[in-house]
């Protein structure tokens, strides 16, 4: 068995995850921006840490269905946007007109 | 360089290759149940009558201790994979064993963490707050504990039986979903705590 490379995209991922997790932490408690702002950042940085995850640990893009893998995912994380962001606009919009 | 470029041994069968495919579209389950938790959370954050609201119990380093073991578990579990697919058994089993260690550190620090709400008056009873959050954040702290027995069920029979098609091939699955768990967290980091603390 030919020993495999130093496992790179392992480190750099775990790496860039301590980034991304202190770098949310510090735009949260540590800026003066609007909170809907932070909330934008944060959420951004947030998904870049899924993607990491889902790229350098989780090898989604391996194997003969690493196509359908992505198609998968993709669906699912579309219905949990619908599923986040409708429950959010429909139970909270209009409470004052009512 | 050999090993990069052939198919890694949990791949070697169609079974496995199925097995592999099946795991992925559970992991899409999981992705939509964990957001109705989630839509649940941020619709029902702010009914916080009767008892502390986010900012007043949340703790940023207790926060940040969990999410640190519970990346770095994630990081060491990535390492045993690696080993699995360099046939080295024994760094293997070393990394899972500090993989899991690093889940337990999690969980008894997400107990403390349940205990300490409830001194300060935040039960799942209080509110819709309360109910919310122990929903969502219990969730994924029992995934993580069944995990936890489930890697550890693998221990065993890969200790018996050794890397073989079929355990590196339970084993890549276990190890999708410790990192599924923690790309859950990540969001319950962001928009659970981080939000709450703002």
């Amino acid at each position: 068995m030919l020993k495999r490379q130093f496992p790179l995209n392992h480190v750099v991922g775990f790496l860039l995850s301590i980034v991304l997790t202190i770098l949310a932490a510090l735009v949260a408690m540590q800026t003066d921006f609007a909170s809907n702002i932070k909330m934008w950042i944060i959420g951004t940085l947030a998904v870049f840490q899924a993607l990491v995850q889902l790229i350098m640990f989780m090898h989604i893009t391996e194997g003969k269905s690493g196509q359908i893998n992505i198609i998968n995912i993709v669906y699912s994380v579309f219905l949990a946007v619908v599923i986040v962001a409708g429950s959010i606009w429909i139970l909270t919009t209009g409470h004052a007109a009512h | 360089m050999a090993s990069h470029t052939s198919t890694p041994l949990e791949y070697s069968t169609k079974q496995n290759e199925m097995n592999i495919l099946g795991f992925w579209i559970f992991l899409g389950a999981e992705i939509v149940l964990f957001s109705t938790l989630f839509a649940s959370y941020a619709v029902l954050e702010g009914s916080t009558v009767g008892g502390p609201a986010q900012g007043e119990i949340f703790v940023l380093k207790d926060v940040l201790i969990e999410t640190f073991l519970l990346l770095t578990s994630s990081f060491t579990m990535g390492l045993a994979l690696h080993q699995m697919r360099d046939n080295n058994k024994t760094a293997m089993l070393v990394w899972t064993v500090i993989t899991l260690l690093l889940g337990a550190g999690f969980v008894y620090f997400e107990i403390n963490e349940f205990i300490h709400y409830v001194h300060e008056g935040l039960t799942m009873q209080t509110n819709a707050f309360g109910s919310a959050f122990f929903t969502l954040l219990g969730t994924h702290g029992l995934h993580v504990s069944l995990g936890i027995g489930w890697v550890l069920m693998l221990i065993i029979q890969i200790l018996r039986r050794g890397i073989t098609a079929v355990t590196a091939r339970k084993f890549f699955i276990v190890s999708l979903y410790w990192h599924f768990l923690d790309v859950v967290w990540i969001f319950i980091f962001t928009f659970v705590y981080l939000k709450g603390l703002m």
